[in-house]
């Protein structure tokens, strides 16, 4: 007899393309994740690349700062907006009615948002290298990606929380309400140094502090140790997780019980 | 394809949905055997829609059992049989029809070539287009190709035509009435009349969540019994029986004969009488409305 269920691995693979063709195709996903860092980093970077700056450079500081952002919102959005605009247009229900496998779905997300996330940091290296900015080793490079990809867990649940949530355009805005205030109070965008004391004395408690404080360790900046860093976010990744299961079966026993 | 189990392509058994203090369906007992062509007929709210989210294990029966090939429709292995046009549901716009075809063939274990579907579905010259591009009809004709993707065994379409102009309705139904005569079990849910004529050979009328009549379309309009009678009349008629526009008055009745000996009694002018069977419309009519002004 023929197979009951269809093959994972294409299934897999038919629904990760979606999902890049998603990022591909909706513009300002491609300007806030790519166009952004590089041109901040062009603005606030270039000039002083060279100058020491907490044990590092300027230039190496702010490209993990940035990195740091980039990945952040990528996943924030390719979470959460994608699943606000599934919601609305329906495609939840018509994804629901196949016989598609929930592993594939979420799995689907995952690896576009990784692969996403990685161009838009090769990118922002590559950029910092030809202009003279900042020179990023490989092994460097290397420990960047994978605490950054590691450390993006609570910002995935916090994006499907908000995806679950609110409907599209709302959960676009709220996003762009997380993400910016976050950014900018942890130092992502100007150096904490240089933030009023008040907004110094809040980015320790913030998620994306302790993101940047694990970009800044893996480009040889001063840093708190990666532990508490990895610590924090898996106290936060816990929380938005707690968060999102509960939206989600808020909206299950709305739509689907 | 069609595994050697025997059961009925649906079963309900004694089943009701109820949404907090809503009754959206009540007792329902139903079965659709393999092959069958069923219309399920009813006014907006009757309890369609909820129906067939039972069946496509989109929601949960509050009570009774649901199946699907004898077994429970949340199984990926049951939904890899069925292919379904929903209410309110779409693919995402910014991919183009092929994308989105290849998307939902990936989701089957057996699907159809992507020719064939863009055959079935009537939509060759959208291959390449994005779906934020097509027209209403393109549309839903590219959710049939969709709901064909898997080869199902079971089709399942919740108002097909629904927001659709008459040339692209009269056409989608046409392609319709073509995949039923696939050997395919074909469901649809419809509140236009003519289309559960022209595509079912059985239909299923259910209003405020119950079955009220269920039968092949000839047998749901002899469950009203009634005939037509229609005339033109130049002298002006009172009688709250007939409906009047112009000069033709028309009225339901169960006993065509006695309504018309009266009318000769009268001896008023009678031009173009006619005696007709009920169209399913007025059978349905009659049917959802309990008593009806215009049935004598």
């Amino acid at each position: 007899m023929s197979l009951e269920i269809a093959p994972f691995g294409p299934m897999l693979r038919a629904q990760t393309k979606i999902e890049l063709l998603r990022l591909l195709r909706i513009p300002w996903f491609t300007i806030a994740t790519i166009v952004f860092p590089v041109m901040f980093y062009s603005f606030f970077g270039l000039e002083q690349a060279h100058m020491p700056y907490m044990n590092a450079t300027v230039g190496l500081y702010l490209l993990a700062s940035f990195s740091t952002y980039a990945v952040m919102s990528l996943a924030l959005f390719s979470f959460g907006a994608s699943v606000a605009a599934e919601r609305g247009s329906g495609a939840t229900r018509l994804m629901r009615a196949a016989p598609l496998r929930p592993l594939a779905y979420f799995a689907g997300k995952g690896i576009a948002s990784i692969a996403f996330g990685g161009v838009a940091m090769l990118l922002l290296v590559l950029f910092a290298r030809v202009t003279g900015g900042a020179e990023l080793s490989v092994p460097m490079l290397a420990a960047l990606m994978t605490r950054l990809l590691l450390g993006s867990l609570p910002f995935v649940a916090l994006g499907f929380a908000v995806g679950y949530l609110a409907g599209l355009n709302a959960s676009v805005a709220i996003l762009n309400l997380i993400t910016l205030p976050l950014a900018f109070a942890s130092g992502l965008f100007v150096p904490l140094d240089q933030l009023p004391p008040f907004v110094q004395s809040i980015a320790p408690y913030l998620p994306t502090y302790h993101l940047g404080q694990l970009a800044w360790g893996a480009v040889g900046a001063r840093s708190e140790p990666w532990p508490r860093a990895a610590l924090w976010l898996l106290g936060y990744a816990a929380l938005f997780t707690w968060i999102a299961i509960r939206a989600y079966y808020r909206e299950e026993r709305k739509e689907f019980a | 394809m069609i595994a050697a189990d025997g059961a009925a392509a649906v079963t309900f058994r004694g089943v009701a949905k109820k949404y907090g203090a809503l009754v959206a369906l009540d007792a329902i007992d139903l079965r659709i055997e393999r092959g069958e062509n069923v219309a399920i007929l009813g006014p907006n709210g009757a309890g369609k829609t909820t129906a067939i989210s039972l069946m496509l294990g989109l929601r949960n029966a509050s009570a009774g059992s649901v199946s699907v090939f004898g077994r429970h429709p949340h199984d990926t292995a049951v939904r890899a049989r069925i292919g379904s046009m929903l209410q309110c549901s779409g693919v995402p716009e910014y991919l183009r029809v092929d994308e989105a075809l290849a998307l939902f063939r990936s989701y089957y274990p057996a699907p159809l070539p992507t020719d064939e579907l863009l055959e079935l579905a009537g939509i060759r010259e959208t291959f390449g287009t994005r779906i934020a591009r097509l027209s209403g009809g393109q549309v839903q004709r590219l959710y049939f190709a969709l709901a064909l993707c898997g080869n199902p065994e079971l089709l399942v379409l919740d108002e097909p035509t629904v927001g659709l102009d008459v040339e692209a309705r009269r056409a989608l139904l046409a392609t319709i009435a073509g995949i039923s005569k696939s050997g395919r079990t074909v469901v649809m849910s419809t509140h236009y009349l003519e289309e559960a004529d022209a595509v079912a050979d059985r239909v299923i009328v259910i209003d405020r969540g119950r079955i009220i009549a269920n039968g092949s379309p000839s047998e749901v309009k002899g469950t009203v019994g009634r005939k037509r009678v229609s005339f033109t009349s130049p002298v002006a008629f009172d009688d709250e029986r007939f409906v009047r526009d112009g000069e033709r008055y028309a009225a339901l009745t169960e006993s065509p004969e006695s309504l018309l000996r009266e009318l000769f009694a009268r001896d008023m002018p009678i031009e173009n009488l006619t005696v007709t069977g009920a169209t399913l419309e007025e059978a349905f009519v009659a049917l959802t409305s309990g008593e009806n002004a215009h049935v004598a």
